[in-house]
């Protein structure tokens, strides 16, 4: 692990990257780096997300300056900006059940080539999809998501890069964390190597590599 | 009364202590305040919490404590929180007793369509999809009608949520449950009569001898 500005940080995810975010409905999601990447005008932004967020918080920022391309998501109906830019074909959406996005992401980040679930099955959902019967239950196959970037957020980090996480802030970020080729973390508080004990650790310092100084 | 509040009401009779129950947005958010105070029911909230409890006073919120929608909500005493990846293997699992979800239509056969409106409404399936196909028991909580039109329908015309059958719809109107899978009129609304269910449902309810008023 590296501690880095926010300006160093961003300046190594390049346009048209592909980038993981963490958070749900902007809750626990790092809002310094997407501050950042909009500043930087990081554009043509591949985003996965589990939702659009709300206009002026968490990734709704990125859509308020029109720097998406591409969104993998579950839910983006709180975000009018998103919608409009989906429905005039600005960006590319492929919406999926939460559960299955959770998954997909987890399998990524777990060497698996992907999940066979049985949500979907019968709906839209299912369309292109490899429907696959285990003991006379249909799933689908659902294909692993990796990422270029995850952007993560914790509520502590220690100087090592270990993190654990705060109340429903955890949803997505220690399963992307683990995901993304490269995983930049910002933290509420940054803490001495021993004050996370070892069994609060969520998610090791190992799986982070650059680590946003606070102040 | 209210009709959401007739709906709510008897959708709280359905909490069993010690149930893990999912409340969706909406209609099925006003459950919980009709659930008596000597039931100990575990409430989820799919990003990441079980042991939901009232929207904090003003002042007291946390910013790393909200419901899905992203509102300020709290924790009880002996809540736990955890990840999505945990929080949808409680979902698809079958570990949630119940979920209580809103809806657009309900067919003759108990499928649900609740997630979009092509070429109107196209918000995103959430976690609607997982909670029908995971769940132990799925209950739908909705309006009758809707500008008039029936919301039990023959056959759903808006994409499906699952292709599990739902178990119960509870509406200002009636209860309606789907014994051999053919949807059937359990309960009327106090005051309404099983003629002024008929007359609005689409789809074609069996009528047992006996269909008593719900007790709210």
């Amino acid at each position: 692990m590296k501690a880095v500005s926010v300006e160093e940080a961003v300046a190594m995810i390049p346009a048209g990257a592909s980038v993981m975010v963490g958070g749900f409905m902007g809750v626990g999601t790092p809002e310094r780096l997407l501050d950042e990447m909009v500043r930087q005008q990081k554009s043509g932004l591949s985003l996965i997300c589990n939702d659009a967020a709300i206009p002026g918080k968490g990734v709704g920022k990125l859509f308020d300056a029109a720097l998406v391309s591409q969104l993998t998501a579950t839910h983006i109906g709180l975000n009018p900006k998103a919608q409009q830019q989906m429905l005039a074909s600005q960006i590319k959406v492929d919406l999926v059940p939460q559960g299955t996005f959770v998954e997909r992401i987890r399998a990524g980040g777990c060497g698996l080539g992907g999940v066979l679930t049985p949500t979907g099955v019968g709906t839209l959902v299912a369309e292109g999809k490899r429907q696959i019967e285990v003991d006379g239950k249909a799933f689908l196959l659902e294909t692993a998501i990796h990422a270029q970037f995850a952007l993560v957020h914790a509520f502590l980090a220690d100087y090592l890069g270990n993190l654990s996480y705060a109340l429903t802030a955890r949803n997505f970020n220690p399963i992307m964390a683990m995901a993304a080729d490269t995983v930049i973390v910002t933290a509420e508080h940054i803490v001495p190597v021993g004050v996370i004990a070892p069994d609060h650790v969520v998610t090791p310092a190992p799986l982070v590599d650059y680590l946003i100084a606070n102040g | 009364m209210d009709p959401q509040i007739i709906i709510a009401r008897r959708v709280a009779k359905e909490l069993r202590s010690g149930n893990l129950v999912n409340l969706g947005i909406g209609i099925p958010t006003l459950v919980a305040n009709y659930v008596p105070s000597d039931l100990k029911v575990f409430f989820q909230s799919e990003n990441g919490l079980i042991g939901t409890g009232p929207i904090p006073e003003q002042g007291m919120a946390h910013p790393l404590l909200t419901d899905a929608g992203g509102r300020p909500i709290s924790a009880l005493p002996g809540a736990a929180t955890f990840d999505s990846a945990m929080s949808f293997g409680l979902i698809r699992g079958g570990h949630v007793d119940i979920t209580v979800l809103g809806g657009l239509q309900v067919d003759a056969h108990g499928l649900l369509a609740n997630w979009m409106i092509p070429g109107k409404m196209v918000p995103g399936m959430g976690g609607a999809m997982d909670l029908v196909s995971g769940a132990k028991r799925v209950i739908v909580a909705m309006q009758h009608a809707a500008k008039g039109k029936s919301k039990i329908v023959a056959k759903c015309t808006l994409p499906l949520t699952s292709s599990r059958p739902v178990d119960l719809v509870v509406t200002d109107m009636a209860v309606i449950g789907f014994p051999d899978g053919k949807a059937t009129l359990l309960e009327t609304a106090p005051g309404t009569s099983i003629g002024e269910v008929l007359a609005v449902t689409e789809a074609e309810l069996a009528v047992p001898d006996s269909v008593p008023e719900m007790k709210l």
